[in-house]
Formats: structure tokens, sequence, C-alpha cells
């Protein structure tokens, strides 16, 4: 059910588009769900990031993962547990550049049940790794399709990309790693017990829909040929507000479109917002100078206490009795 | 209750098979040994904590009061409202099972709701179904659940099987905290009067009393003239600390564990030989007689109640600055917490070594001091002398407490310090020290005793790396700078490790520490003879 659930999903998104283009409503599908899905995407967003932030920070709570700033002589470990705001700054780029607390995952296992074991375990972090920056590479290579002239560096872009120099269209390396990557991350939730048991519907779901995304990418570029320039008529006209409908794009390329509208669409209001999330968990963005810098709870609010003086009511004799001073004979 | 007896090679028989139902589906199975006992009405009323009822675990009817769904609705909605930590840990968590075989209690239990990931699912589910438009929506296919009885309890369960150790959130790629999630889990079950009495009897004694334990001011001053007596014994040396002292530089404090039980005062004789070796200006508090804190285990209110007592004190004494003792959540408080919550300190200095002028400027702030960082000062600057080979009879491993490693960062302090008075040092394997250390198995309040098999359970990963280096290197002495893990580690190790001891590292230095006119040592701390000196008394 948590696996069937998305999957029907999204083979009804599919055949939605797919109905939806023999029905000639190719003005709902080619322009107005896309700009309702970039809509929500973008206001969505940012009322996340704005509902997360209006939640205060009361305590300087970073996790410390090196050694901390204390005497001169001891070397401090400024990108594990920083004391500086730059040090903060090198210990986000890490963290959401080359995801830095997944490359230290180790693996445990209870071998005979005897003795743990802890074994590096980077699996996840590669296929995490070669997913994040295929996708980001492959949406950076859909500028094309906005722009006109299209950008210098875009060139450089495809010819890293396009690298391995087979066939004609050049076949881009990172279509490709994207799907197996995803491939991979969906397979890692069926055969690893602990994951599948861990995993919803709502981890499945995105999974599905961009191993579809891409693979309509793939199939639209290498394979059924989608008329190019008719799409790039249909994204001008997007990006240029004055939304034309071309003849000849054929319906594979409204399922691509479609399904990249529902994943912007969804966007927001799943766990897909880890990519704004991550810049502000207070575990990580934090400057770890607690002792050093007073941090201020916004909502602070006094408490009762039990003073020295109620103490000293209670314990006045005894403490005499044992020479501790007291305030009052 | 019957008596816990499993035996350690049953124990360590781990099925780490799921069940065949889906977690939600599976229902809690609370069971004796794995929880402790309901709170005392009379402790709670103490502190005024809300909804005090009369219930036990294992029972059906909890009891709870008519309105306790909607309270814990409310609760969960306040704290989204004050903690940005809660609100973006309930919602950007993308299940990749990073943090799974992170958690001590899932690999010593293999219960996946031990998994961090899925404890914090038992809350977020209830977080979605209220919270989120998905969850109303589409219900359990977007993971949501209602709050039932059922699930209530299961997040009693599983948040009192948690100690708040962070590791997972080392390895999360969000750093997405089960800890911040375990406090907020906990308070929210305080609002409805289940609270465990092994924290609310601490924190009502602490409240009162100024301790923990609650030792009264005339039992805390005997309990350390009877290490005065033992010192003098061991060195001949006759030490005359002061209480409660106006105008001394420095106020010390320290968990009451060390005045209290074994192992804990051996590292409380190693405090008092030092600070007299080195002829400090320093007070000890009846009334701040505590650095730990229990209310840190049930609510920031409560923490920050208890806490307060360390600054007022203080400021009473006129003292210069603070210096704290060898604990592990004190310091995660002290260091995280406590300026926050009861400062600015403004009427204290900035901590200075009378001995070396060091200024501690890491401290700055909170002008208090980590024992660890002062004496490693001392070290450097030569102004300690050691016959380091009172220590040749340990072989002495170090284990890193939770939150002085991953709340903190204090890894080489310590270890300089040991290599400084042993001779005879052996770290632990890499996965399982400093950031990635494994916790007890009974930090936050869950060192009682009707609890031991999940004490042990918890204890296992860290007790089976310390097996290593015991059966590698001999090791015989598990030090650290942590009350509850002298006194939880002794437990653990004479199930898991028997033959290894455990050490605040204070002890290792009053063992090895030369004191100007101490006469010929036979014995060590605890009044063990030592090595070569068998003849001598």
């Amino acid at each position: 059910m948590k696996i069937l659930f998305p999957f029907f999903a999204v083979i009804a998104l599919v055949l939605l588009a797919v109905l939806g283009t023999a029905a000639n409503l190719h003005f709902l599908f080619g322009v107005v769900i896309p700009y309702a899905a970039l809509f929500i995407f973008i206001f969505g967003v940012i009322y996340r990031v704005l509902k997360w932030a209006k939640s205060p920070v009361p305590f300087c709570i970073p996790t410390t993962c090196g050694q901390q700033k204390s005497l001169p002589w001891i070397k401090q470990n400024k990108l594990e547990n920083p004391s500086s705001t730059l040090h903060v700054i090198g210990r986000m780029a890490l963290e959401v550049l080359t995801f830095r607390s997944l490359f230290r995952n180790i693996k445990g296992e209870l071998r005979d049940s005897s003795k743990f074991v802890y074994g590096s375990d980077k699996w996840l972090w590669l296929g995490g790794i070669a997913f994040h920056y295929a996708f980001l590479i492959v949406l950076l290579r859909h500028i094309r399709l906005f722009a006109e002239p299209t950008p210098a560096y875009l060139y450089i872009l495809e010819a890293f990309d396009g690298f391995l120099q087979i066939g004609i269209p050049r076949l881009f390396a990172t279509g490709v790693v994207l799907l197996a990557a995803a491939a991979f991350l969906f397979l890692r939730r069926i055969y690893v017990p602990q994951v599948r048991y861990i995993s919803l519907a709502a981890d499945y779901f995105p999974l599905f829909l961009i191993m579809c995304i891409a693979a309509t990418g793939i199939i639209m570029r290498y394979f059924f040929k989608t008329d190019i320039v008719g799409v790039k008529e249909l994204t001008m006209g997007l990006v240029s507000f004055s939304p034309v409908i071309p003849k000849g794009v054929g319906s594979i390329f409204y399922v691509h479109l479609l399904l990249v509208s529902a994943l912007f669409a969804y966007f927001p209001f799943s766990k897909l917002v880890h990519m704004a999330g991550v810049f502000l968990s207070p575990t990580r963005n934090m400057v770890a100078n607690s002792r050093e810098f007073r941090h201020v709870n916004p909502w602070n609010y006094p408490v009762k206490v039990h003073t020295y003086e109620e103490y000293e009511e209670d314990f006045r004799e005894k403490m005499k009795m044992a020479e501790i001073p007291v305030e009052k004979e | 209750m019957a008596k816990f007896t499993a035996k350690p090679k049953d124990l360590i028989h781990i099925d780490f098979k799921n069940p065949q139902t889906g977690w939600m589906d599976t229902p809690v199975d609370i069971r004796e040994h794995m929880y402790c006992h309901p709170s005392k009405a009379k402790d709670l009323e103490t502190v005024g904590f809300p909804n005090i009822h009369e219930w036990k675990p294992i029972d059906e009817n909890w009891n709870l009061p008519e309105n306790w769904k909607e309270t814990v609705l409310n609760g969960i909605k306040e704290r989204l409202q004050k903690y940005r930590s809660f609100h973006v840990f309930m919602d950007i968590c993308v299940r990749c099972g990073a943090c799974a075989d992170k958690c001590h209690f899932y690999l010593g239990t293999g219960d996946p709701k031990n998994m961090p990931v899925l404890r914090a699912e038992l809350l977020r589910s209830v977080y979605r179904k209220y919270f989120t438009a998905s969850g109303k929506i589409l219900g359990k296919t977007a993971g949501a659940r209602e709050l039932t009885e059922d699930v209530l309890k299961e997040i009693w369960n599983y948040y009192y099987q948690c100690t708040e150790c962070r590791r997972c959130s080392v390895f999360c790629p969000y750093g997405i905290d089960q800890a911040e999630i375990t406090m907020i889990g906990r308070e929210l079950t305080n609002l409805v009067g289940l609270q465990l009495g092994w924290i609310a009897g601490p924190v009502a004694n602490c409240y009162m009393k100024g301790n923990h334990l609650g030792l009264e001011p005339h039992t805390i001053k005997s309990n350390i003239e009877m290490m005065l007596d033992d010192i003098e014994t061991i060195t001949g040396i006759r030490i005359n600390p002061t209480f409660n002292r106006k105008g001394a530089e420095i106020l010390f404090v320290t968990p009451s564990g060390d005045l209290f039980a074994m192992p804990g005062i051996y590292t409380a004789m190693g405090y008092l030989m030092l600070f007299h070796e080195l002829g400090l200006d320093y007070t000890w508090s009846t009334y701040a007689s505590e650095g730990g804190n229990f209310g840190f285990f049930s609510s920031n209110e409560m923490a920050k109640r208890l806490n307060s007592k360390i600054y007022a004190e203080a400021k009473r004494l006129g003292v210069k600055w603070v210096l704290g003792g060898e604990c592990g959540h004190m310091w995660r408080v002290l260091h995280q917490y406590m300026d926050t919550w009861n400062g600015p300190a403004d009427f204290l200095e900035v901590p200075r070594s009378p001995i070396t002028g060091t200024v501690f400027d890491n401290a700055k702030s909170t002008k208090m001091t980590h024992i660890s960082e002062f004496t490693a000062d001392l070290i450097k600057h030569g102004k300690l002398k050691f016959d380091k080979s009172r220590n040749d009879h340990l072989k002495v491993t170090y284990h890193d407490s939770c939150n002085t490693a991953r709340g903190m960062g204090m890894f080489e302090e310590p270890r300089y310090i040991i290599k400084n008075v042993c001779n005879h040092f052996y770290d632990m394997p890499e996965n399982t020290i400093r950031e990635k250390t494994f916790c007890c198995g009974s930090g936050t309040g869950l060192n009682a005793s009707e609890n031991m098999e999940l004490r042990m359970r918890g204890g296992l990963p860290r007790a089976n790396a310390v097996k290593y280096v015991h059966e590698q290197h001999g090791v015989n002495m598990l030090a650290n700078i942590c009350a509850i893990d002298r006194a939880t580690l002794s437990a653990s190790m004479d199930y898991w490790v028997p033959g290894v001891g455990v050490a605040g590292i204070s002890e290792l230095v009053g063992n090895a520490l030369i004191m100007k006119g101490e006469k010929e040592r036979t014995a060590d701390l605890r009044g063990e003879t030592l090595p070569g000196k068998e003849g001598a008394e």
C-alpha cells in the first residue's frame, strides 16, 4: 500500500497528461498548470521558511562534532565545532555541498551475538550526492529552454556532461545518473529492512515522480525525439509571459511537463523542503560559543525558584551545628 | 516485580528482524525491567507539576486527566511556536535511515521503534495529523495518525528509552537531533502527569535541599569530612575545605553523586587534594550543591529553576568565578543553557587561573570553567608534579560522555590529563569515541534499578567497545568525566565486562599528584595497596 499508492498516483498523472493532450487541453497542461505549479512552489517554500523562521531559536544547541575552542594550545576543530560565523559558513557549506554528515556514516552490526563491529558505509552518501548533483545539473541544462541566445556557460556545462561522447544526440551523463541514483534510492528503500520499515508513501511518491521525469526526459531526447523547436517556443512563451501553444509537440512532452509541475507543487508540502530546512537547522547553523557570548532567548520568562533565604530557613539550626556560616544568626 | 535475572549471554542475542505488521499497527509492549516507576505525588507537588495522579505503566488505564488530549495537542502547538528546532525537525526528515543503527538503544534492543527516525515519527505522525494539511486530508497515507491513549503510551515508553545523547544528530544530514524531540516529548508527558519517580525525586530534592540526593548541609560537610579522613590516612595531609564561605575567589560546583557513593567519592577526593595542593581560594556551597540537573530531563522550565541556584549563590558569596566538576549533562546545561536562562552573570569576572594566569576566554560570558580545562592548563604550565607509577596498576581507557562530547566538544583536555597521570592509556575503537561515543545507557534519569534490562541493553554498545580494549590491552579502568557514568557504567561493566572498574579523571589525578609534605603513599585513593608497596605497611 505504501508503495502501490504513490506508484498509481504517478501513473494517474501520466494518464492524465496523455488524456489531456488527446482532449486538446494543451493550454491547460502547457501553460496553466506549469504557471500554477511554479506559483505554488515559490510561495509555498517562502511560506514554509517564514513559518519556521517565526519560531525563535531559544537556545544555542549546535551538535559539536569536533574539539571545542578552549585552551590556546589545544587545536580546535573549526569546521565541526565552529566558534565564529565564518566557521559556521564553512560547516554549512560542507554540509550542503558535500553532505558531510552523511559521509560520516558507519554501519553498526552485531556479529556472532557477541561483538559489535562498525564499518564505513558510504553507499547512501554516494547515492545521495549523485542524485542531488545530477538533478542540479539537469535543471541547469534546462535553462537552455528559457534563454535566447543560450548562455555561454551552458555550452561548457554540456561539454562536461557529454564527456562520454556517445552517439547523437550526445549522451548526457547526468540524465542517466539521475535515473540510476533515484532507482538506487528506491531499491535501497525496498531491500534494506530497516529503511523499508520506516518508509512512508510520502517517501516513495517523489522517487517515482523523479524516476518518471528522468525517464520521460531521456525518452524524449534519445528515443522518440520530441520537436525541440516547438518545445522551446512554448518555454520561451512561458518565460516571457506571452504563452503560445506550438503545434506538433507530442504528448510525452506534456507528460514530462505535468510530472515536473506535480513535483514543484508537491515540494513545499512534503519532506522535499529539507532543501530549505537544512539551512535553518539549529544543530548545524549555530556558532558553538555559548559560554563566550550569551545567547538570548526571546521568550525567557521569570520562574519560581527556591531562594537561599528559604533554604536557610529550613536548615539554619543544622547549619549552625555543623559550623556552616549563615546569614541570620 | 520479579528480579532481573537475564544472563549477559542471553541478553546479547538481539533480534533485529522487524515485526510483520507496520509500526503504526504494532501495539506498544510496555514490559517489566524496561521502564521506570511513576513518580510519587509528593515530589510533583513540591515543584508544582500539573495533573498529579495515580497510574502504573503496565495498567490498561492510566487515569489520564479528562482533557489530556487537548493538553498534549496544545502543548505541541505551543512548542512548535517556541522552538524552531522542533518545528524544523518535525518537517524535514526524509527517512533516509542514516540514524537508525546509531542509537545504543536500537543496537541493544533491536526494536525498530528505537531507531531515532522512528522514535521521532511516533510524535511526527501526531504532528502531521493535527498540524499539517496533508496529514489532515490524507491521514495514514501521509504518515499521520490520531492521538489516542495507546499512541500516548507508546510515546511515553520510547521517549523514556532515549537518553538524549545526540549520537543520531551527528549522522543526520540535516542535524535532526532526537534529544531535542525527546525533551519536548517528555515535556508533553509531564503536562499530563506522566513523570518518572527517578526523575521527580531528584528534582524535588534538588529544589528543596540543593542537590539530587537530598543531602542536607551538615551531611554534605560530614561526607566530605569522611573523605578528608581517608585522604589523611593515605597522604598524611589534613585538608580543611570551606563551605558557603563569602569572599572566596572561586565557587566550586560538582554533581552531588561525587559526595555520596563509590566510585564518585574518589573523584571528589581528587578535587579536594588538587585544590589543597594549589592553595586555591575556593569554597563549596551546600545551597548550590548540585551541578547536575534532573530538571533538564523533565522540562525546560524545571531545569532553569534548578540551575538558578548556581549564579544566585555565586552572587551571594561574592566569588569571582565558578569552577565546575566532572559531569556530563551538567556541562550540556552549563555550556548551552545556563547563561541564556539565568545570565548575564555580569557580577562575576572572566575565569582566570590564579596559578597560571591563564584567562579562560572561552567562558568569557558564563564565567564557568570545567575542571578538565582548569587541570589541563595547570599541567601544561608544569604546575603539578606527578608520580605516574601510582597509576601503574591501571590500564585506562576513556569514555567520552555524550554531553561533553556532542554538546560541548571536550575531547582533548581529558585525554591530555590522563596521559600525564597514567602510563597506560588505550583509546577504544574510533567509531565508538569522541563525537561518535556511545551513551552509558542510563542517562537522562534512566539510572533506576527497576529498568535494569533497558540499562544493560542500552549500555551494551559502550560495554562492548570496552570489552575490546579489555581483551586487546588488558584495560581494567574506564575513566570518564561524568557522575552518572561513574554510577551506571559500574553496573554495566560488572554485567558485560567484569574486571573493569570506573573512575573519574580527578581520581587518577589525585592518585598521581605529589603533594607537598605527603608521606610515602602505599595505597591509592580507594585504599588499595599500590603495586610494589605490599610490604610497606
